[in-house]
């Protein structure tokens, strides 16, 4: 069915009052008038500034750190290093989600004790009057190392031995078990389903690939931040930017040897993180300095201590074969990940096994991963963990497979969609997914079918899946007597939560979002509520605001009952009044009773706690337009299109911004963002004009298709939407650039140098770039 | 009876099967059935009374939080799937 072209176009299903509307955001007055405090903006009195000295190694033992000097320095109040940390024993463990992970790793990234394991490693750490006196303490630190050589690639971490072994008491998790044997491969995993011999015996065509993708950083603009108090009772309090109020509660009291409870969190607002903002990085350190100086300390990371001493997402090494009948049906699919995990386990390679073929049902596959530890920052998370290398290689190879047997790369992706019943690889089955409506959406899309005009441009489409998160979230919400709510959380708002949760509030109690009043607030004050991440907020922390809504719409009809002297089962509430359903007389409006709460009994609060089940996972899908400079291998994106399932929006602005944020980053990803190390190990583009990262100068304005699956696991429907679409377009890009020139990309970033090395290799004749069968145009 | 399909990595336990049938109506029963069937499974499932933390339990295709206490019907689904990791969120 051909539509007309509107741009940003919503295929809303389900109707609401409030939902599916587009109010101004809460938070909007404060963040463009510049009185939104975020972390740097925190002052109290006699706070000093703190620094970290780095370790400019990738991979060293510590012989010795001396800090005599810098302690002697005027104006210089603590210094603390790796032994200021509680001791680590033997068999002490920290688990955050993947096993019990030696305490000393943890404690390792933040201060390291006995060794650096990547470039930017955290050594030691000065409190000082201002930050110019701090600096100058750092470079009186004379620390004595023993350099190693450093590992780089995940390939290259599954090979060492000897020195270049990161970690001597890891061994590789395979199967629940430990392996013997000094390793840097942390675990190993496999999914297994059908019979893949017979599934490429029968396969008329066939098609195996490598790919390797560099390490990238998720670019939030707000370097990580912290200011701590350790007070003389003995709690600490920090202010931070951070995505995860809890998980930093839960991190720093596990590395200060702190009660949890002795720990307090306060969210700042947020300047972007995409993931990044979970890991504990400089705050142990500012926690100690607060604690030996008596004083409160920040610290705020440069650019440069951003680059190399946070968590970016992975490189990895990938191999995928695909064997498909002549009809375009996928009858098997293998697959090898290795992702770095960086200098401590725990890459996103489980994730992205469970990604690599999710958007088909194929009878046949397997696929093996592995971890392995590298002589860079210890990943974390970035948009969908793992999941866009993973669309990168599948993606690519579907597309040449389509091109061969001169399919519609639309068609073959929908005649192999995955669907409800769908068994996915790792092996649970698809619930409802809306993989099929967004490639019909991709299809049917003015973009897919508006000619290709001029030289040198080329067309190319993928899609991608994410799981999505629940987990468990808190919420209350209280009743003004002016008939206004007050809603309180605690999920930092990095994309208009606050709009998304005070909408779902809005709609139960049938009020105005701008009569609801969100604010985010500290661990102390909120119940346990797992981090913005995962696309989880709108989802789970929706669901404990819906609960805490209905708490009070059930207590305020208790009110008017009483008032009225009639059963409670007997009044609604409807379009912002209570009504009896037996008396059309008998009507009161939210805001008149909110007014009576004195005399009726007091005041109204709601609560909602969940750990919900009936998680919606997501797809989303680009169709992308690109010019390739085949004398500079430059390639421009022309026209770019983004569909994705968000099963509701419940605000499409902040959908559409979540779908064409994660686009620019991902086209940033495919096209020049990449870690550039030298054979040290040491980065060489630690800078923001280096770190090519995309702007609105190099992009057309991206269309976005918001696709309404409703997830039957949430009361509104709602998926989450912060990830999936970032997953898609490395892969679109490529397929583009070789619709555009015919070269096979297989590495990111494809930028000018990788197309022209591309090319050559082509006419070279080598593998990893192969030549267009038949040209299309 | 639950069918639980077995990790491939964990299938030298269970001497080659990939899905077999077990009793219970909690996922702490199911594996303590297993354990009697195929001895050593529990230990890479479990970490005393809870399962392990690099792994998580989905019934009928739904990861649940409430591990080795999820309610198990008679004919659901039990897959044991791999924690997912990358510094994202901590199921504890």
């Amino acid at each position: 069915m051909t539509t007309a072209y509107e741009p940003n176009k919503v295929m809303a299903t389900g109707k609401y009052d409030v939902i599916g509307t587009r109010p101004i955001r809460h938070d909007g007055a404060d963040k463009v008038t510049g009185r939104a405090k975020y972390g740097a903006d925190i002052q109290l009195n006699g706070l000093l500034q703190g620094k970290i000295l780095r370790s400019p190694h990738a991979h060293a033992i510590i012989k010795s750190i001396d800090t005599s000097k810098a302690e002697k320095l005027p104006g210089v109040f603590a210094v603390v290093t790796g032994k200021d940390l509680p001791k680590s024993k033997a068999g002490d463990t920290a688990d955050f989600g993947l096993g019990p992970q030696p305490m000393k790793y943890l404690r390792d990234n933040a201060i390291a004790s006995d060794k650096v394991l990547y470039e930017g490693h955290a050594v030691a750490a000065v409190a000082a009057i201002n930050a110019h006196v701090a600096e100058e303490a750092i470079a009186l630190i004379d620390v004595k190392y023993e350099v190693l050589p450093p590992v780089l690639t995940a390939p290259e971490g599954i090979k060492s031995t000897g020195n270049a072994i990161l970690h001597s008491d890891l061994r590789t998790m395979e199967g629940g078990a430990p392996k013997s044997g000094k390793t840097n491969v942390a675990s190993r995993f496999q999914h297994k389903m059908g019979d893949i011999k017979k599934g490429f015996k029968e396969a008329d065509v066939v098609i195996e690939r490598e790919f390797n993708t560099a390490t990238v950083h998720q670019g939030y603009i707000e370097p990580q931040n912290v200011t701590a108090v350790w007070n003389n009772d003995g709690r600490l309090h920090i202010w931070i930017s951070t995505q995860g109020p809890f998980e930093y509660r839960k991190a720093l009291s596990l590395a200060l040897g702190l009660p949890i409870s002795d720990v307090k969190v306060t969210p700042m607002e947020i300047g972007g993180g995409f993931g990044g903002k979970f890991p504990l990085y400089h705050e142990a350190a500012a926690a100690l300095l607060s604690k030996k100086a008596n004083r409160p300390v920040k610290i705020v990371m440069s650019r440069r201590e951003v680059f190399e001493g946070t968590g970016p997402t992975p490189g990895s090494y990938i191999k995928v074969k695909l064997g498909a009948k002549k009809n375009g049906k996928i009858i098997a699919a293998q697959g090898y990940l290795a992702y770095e995990a960086g200098a401590y386990p725990g890459s996103p390679v489980d994730a992205a096994g469970m990604c690599i073929f999710t958007a088909y049902d194929i009878p046949n596959v397997v696929i093996d991963g592995a971890d392995v530890v590298v002589n860079k920052p210890k990943t974390a998370a970035y948009r969908a963990p793992g999941a866009t290398n993973a669309a990168f290689a599948t993606e690519t190879v579907l597309d040449e497979i389509a091109d061969k047997l001169k399919i519609d790369p639309i068609d073959i992706r929908l005649m192999n969609a995955a669907k409800e019943g769908t068994r996915r690889a790792d092996g649970p089955v698809f619930p409802k997914v809306g993989c099929i409506e967004v490639l019909e959406a991709m299809k049917n899309h003015p973009h897919y079918k508006t000619p290709l005009k001029g030289k040198n441009v080329g067309r190319g489409i993928a899609v991608g899946f994410w799981f999505n998160a629940g987990l468990q979230s808190s919420a209350t919400v209280s009743v003004n007597a002016d008939g206004t709510i007050n809603l309180v959380e605690g999920n930092p708002d990095i994309g208009g939560s606050r709009a998304s949760l005070a909408m779902q509030a809005a709609e139960v109690l049938t009020i105005r979002a701008e009569d609801v009043h969100p604010s985010i607030t500290d661990t102390d004050n909120i119940g346990f509520t797992f981090g913005t991440g995962g696309s989880r907020t709108t989802f789970a922390t929706g669901w404990a605001v819906y609960e805490a809504a209905n708490d009070v719409k059930r207590q305020l009809i208790e009110r008017a009952a009483k008032i009225w002297g009639v059963k409670a089962k007997d009044i609604e509430l409807s379009k912002g009044y209570f009504k009896s359903k037996t008396d059309s007389e008998l009507k009161m409006s939210f805001k008149d009773l909110s007014g009576q709460l004195n005399e009726t009994g007091g005041p109204v609060l709601g609560r909602g706690t969940v750990n919900p089940p009936g998680v919606g996972g997501a797809f989303a899908g680009n169709i992308v337009d690109v010019e390739v400079d085949p004398e500079t291998g430059k390639t421009q994106v022309k026209r770019f299109t983004v569909v994705q399932d968000a099963g509701k929006a419940v605000h499409p602005s902040y959908v559409e911004g979540q779908m064409q944020g994660g686009s620019v980053q991902g086209v940033g990803w495919g096209l020049t963002e990449e870690y550039f190390y030298n054979q040290k190990g040491q980065m060489a583009n630690s800078s923001l004009l280096d770190y090519r990262l995309m702007t609105s100068y190099d992009l057309p304005m991206i269309d976005t298709v918001i696709v309404e699956v409703p997830n039957p696991g949430h009361p509104y429907g709602v998926r989450g939407v912060g990830e999936v679409n970032i997953v898609p377009p490395p892969a679109a890009l490529a397929n583009a650039i070789y619709d555009a020139v015919g070269v096979r990309m297989d590495r990111l970033p494809m930028n000018p140098a990788a197309v022209m090395e591309a090319t050559w290799e082509q006419k070279r004749g080598k593998s990893g770039a192969k030549a267009k069968a038949t040209k299309k145009k | 009876m639950a069918q639980v399909f077995i990790p491939s990595l964990m299938q030298k336990v269970t001497k080659g099967e990939s899905q077999v049938e077990v009793p219970g109506k909690t996922v702490r029963e199911v594996i303590n059935n297993l354990e009697e069937r195929y001895p050593g499974i529990k230990d890479r499932l479990v970490d005393g009374f809870r399962i392990k933390g690099n792994i998580n339990v989905a019934v009928d295709g739904e990861v649940t939080t409430l591990g080795l206490l999820a309610e198990v019907e008679e004919n659901s689904e039990v897959h044991f799937l791999p924690a997912i990791g990358g510094g994202a969120l901590s199921l504890r």
